[in-house]
């Protein structure tokens, strides 16, 4: 799977109250309602400017904070492609892989807001197009590649009635 | 080579003798629980992929707690939903309005969690019950719903890091002025995926209490999981409350650690972590005079018996300033009575806070003490990021009962020798 979009950046430990504002729990019902406040208490323009595909690509630590699972769900919602940081909060980083949100750790100190990105998931590779520089991807724990390429935990949960972790 | 005690933990739970830092397992669960926020989606899953009975129905708990009692239609929806999987499931743990207390306060307290469990729960705050010497950590919904089916979980086995708290601690200096000050230290990723393990002298003399609130704010580093090896304080506090056989182990001499960390607590003072980290830890005498409008005292961090009797200490006798609204919010019914015996109640009554029932309420901005625009809270509770108790503008400052007590009699932050 290859994508392409434009980057929206944020910076550092961008925490789930950022990615799902407590204030709009009555949403929690109501997802797609929800993905229009994403990430709005980091970046008011986010939600309503951001095109499919966009990528999400931050400083460290992103998704710390709650367990809420609503957060990777309404970026998944809103349409972004993935989320690129050097490091991701492991609650959020499981749960993204649980829901499947694409989460890319690498660094991304040289990648700019407004840079387009092409990000080639089976070779493990980010080429920026603006800048022309290509980077590469930590790859995931093979159970974790397991799930996503089940199609989450419940579709897998679905195949095998159980966990199966053989890899 | 020794293990960890988490190691030894894990081991058990997937049936070997030993695991490593590193590896992936499948462990055996004591425990899964939920609460009104995460359980609606964890039984939307559940039953998504096909599952008709939870593997257990007395070790799945669901909590209502957030948004109850029901803070809106909505609320009550969901907390119907939950009501309603519960009796279809039959579940022997599952607290409501009247007989419900914040989550990581009433499993401990009706001994539910033992040392030895590994319990999940659908909360970031499960890390708690490491007090206990359990292995417990914070998950997703849909890892949940597939643990209530299961009775299992994959994970990765943490590596540890050993913060060894030495000296003796001076006046009004409790666990949550320890665990504000590792994690202004190493920061709120500085334990990413790890084990934090407490111990040392200084940690053998707190109360459980004291070591909830510790293993409670493991996750605002960023850890998978809090411990404190079990002890004669732990093992006392199980006595005639643990439901089923604690299971007591010890990290091994030759254990390897990621990190150990020597801390002197004798260079602790009261500490208050200012907006929009937990990291952002200072003590609070070099605060003092910033104004604030609300103080919370309560939560899964700081809302049990021996939090209230802090709070109490300084409010006693004293006055509520005009310039704020005191909240405080025993974590349980049983903690609540246990402060009306005391007659703790009478003390905030008497300084002008209101009391109420046990609710997460506030903490997470959810109802119970909103912030506005431009307010500033000092609160006992766990996140102080950016719009956690309110308003995008609004500001958060975290500190211990002591702290957040005299802040309230004085309107601006301040030590409780200065009150």
């Amino acid at each position: 799977m290859i994508l392409r979009g434009k980057v929206w950046k944020f910076g550092d430990n961008i925490s789930t109250d950022h990615i799902a504002p407590g204030r709009y729990f009555h949403l929690r019902t109501n997802l797609p309602e929800l993905a229009k406040h994403v990430l709005e208490d980091a970046n008011p323009d986010f939600a309503s400017q951001m095109q499919p595909g966009d990528f999400i690509v931050a400083g460290r630590n992103f998704g710390l904070g709650s367990s809420r699972e609503h957060a990777p769900r309404i970026i998944s919602l809103a349409g972004a492609g993935a989320v690129l940081a050097p490091s991701f909060a492991r609650i959020f980083f499981r749960n993204s892989i649980n829901v499947g949100l694409p989460v890319l750790e690498l660094d991304t100190s040289g990648i700019n807001q407004g840079d387009q990105l092409e990000v080639d998931f089976e070779a493990g590779s980010v080429k920026n197009i603006t800048t022309g520089e290509t980077l590469s991807f930590r790859p995931l724990p093979p159970v974790m590649v397991k799930i996503l390429g089940d199609g989450g935990i419940v579709a897998h949960f679905k195949k095998y009635r159980d966990f199966n972790l053989e890899t | 080579m020794g293990m960890t005690i988490t190691e030894k933990i894990l081991a058990r739970a997937c049936g070997r003798d030993q695991v490593r830092a590193g590896e992936f397992i499948n462990a055996r669960l004591a425990l899964a629980l939920a609460n009104d926020i995460t359980a609606p989606l964890a039984i939307k899953e559940f039953e998504a992929a096909g599952a008709t009975k939870v593997w257990d129905p007395e070790r799945v708990v669901l909590v209502l707690d957030h948004f109850v009692p029901n803070k809106d239609i909505k609320s009550a929806e969901q907390a119907k939903l939950v009501r309603d999987f519960a009796r279809r499931q039959g579940l022997a743990n599952f607290y409501d309005v009247g007989r419900m207390g914040i989550e990581h306060v009433i499993l401990p307290e009706k001994g539910l969690v033992v040392p030895g469990d590994v319990v999940i729960g659908a909360d970031s705050h499960t890390c708690t019950y490491g007090a206990l010497g359990a292995f417990a950590t914070g998950v997703g919904s849909t890892d949940l719903a597939a643990g209530m089916a299961t009775g299992e979980m994959w994970l990765r086995v943490p590596e540890t890091i050993r913060f060894n708290l030495e000296g003796t601690p001076g006046r009004y200096v409790s666990g949550k002025d320890y665990i504000l000050y590792i994690i202004g230290m190493i920061g709120v990723d500085g334990a990413l995926y790890a084990a934090m393990e407490f111990a040392g002298a200084a940690v053998a003399k707190l109360s459980m209490d004291g070591r909830f609130t510790m293993c409670n704010m493991a996750i605002e580093a960023g850890a998978k999981s809090g411990i404190v090896a079990p002890d004669a304080v732990t093992e006392e506090y199980c006595r005639g409350r643990a439901r089923r056989k604690p299971e007591i182990l010890a990290g091994d001499a030759d254990a390897v650690y990621a990190r150990v960390i020597e801390i002197d607590v004798a260079a602790i003072e009261p500490q208050v972590a200012r907006p929009h980290l937990p990291s952002n830890a200072a003590p609070a005498s070099t605060l003092a005079g910033v104004s604030i409008d609300q103080v919370v005292i309560g939560s899964c961090t700081n809302g049990r018996i021996e939090d209230l009797r802090m709070a109490a200490e300084v409010m006693k006798g004293r006055r509520v300033s005009p310039r704020v609204r005191a909240i405080v919010i025993p974590g349980s019914q049983e903690v609540y009575r246990q402060a009306m015996h005391e007659g703790l109640i009478d003390i905030f009554i008497d300084a002008g806070a209101a009391v109420s029932t046990p609710t997460c309420g506030p903490c997470l901005g959810g109802h119970m003490g909103i912030l506005a625009a431009g307010e500033r809270a000092v609160s006992t509770t766990n996140r102080n990021f950016v719009g956690r108790m309110g308003h995008v503008d609004s500001e958060v400052y975290l500190a211990g009962p002591y702290v957040a007590a005299a802040t309230a009699v004085t309107g601006t932050v301040a030590m409780p020798d200065n009150v």
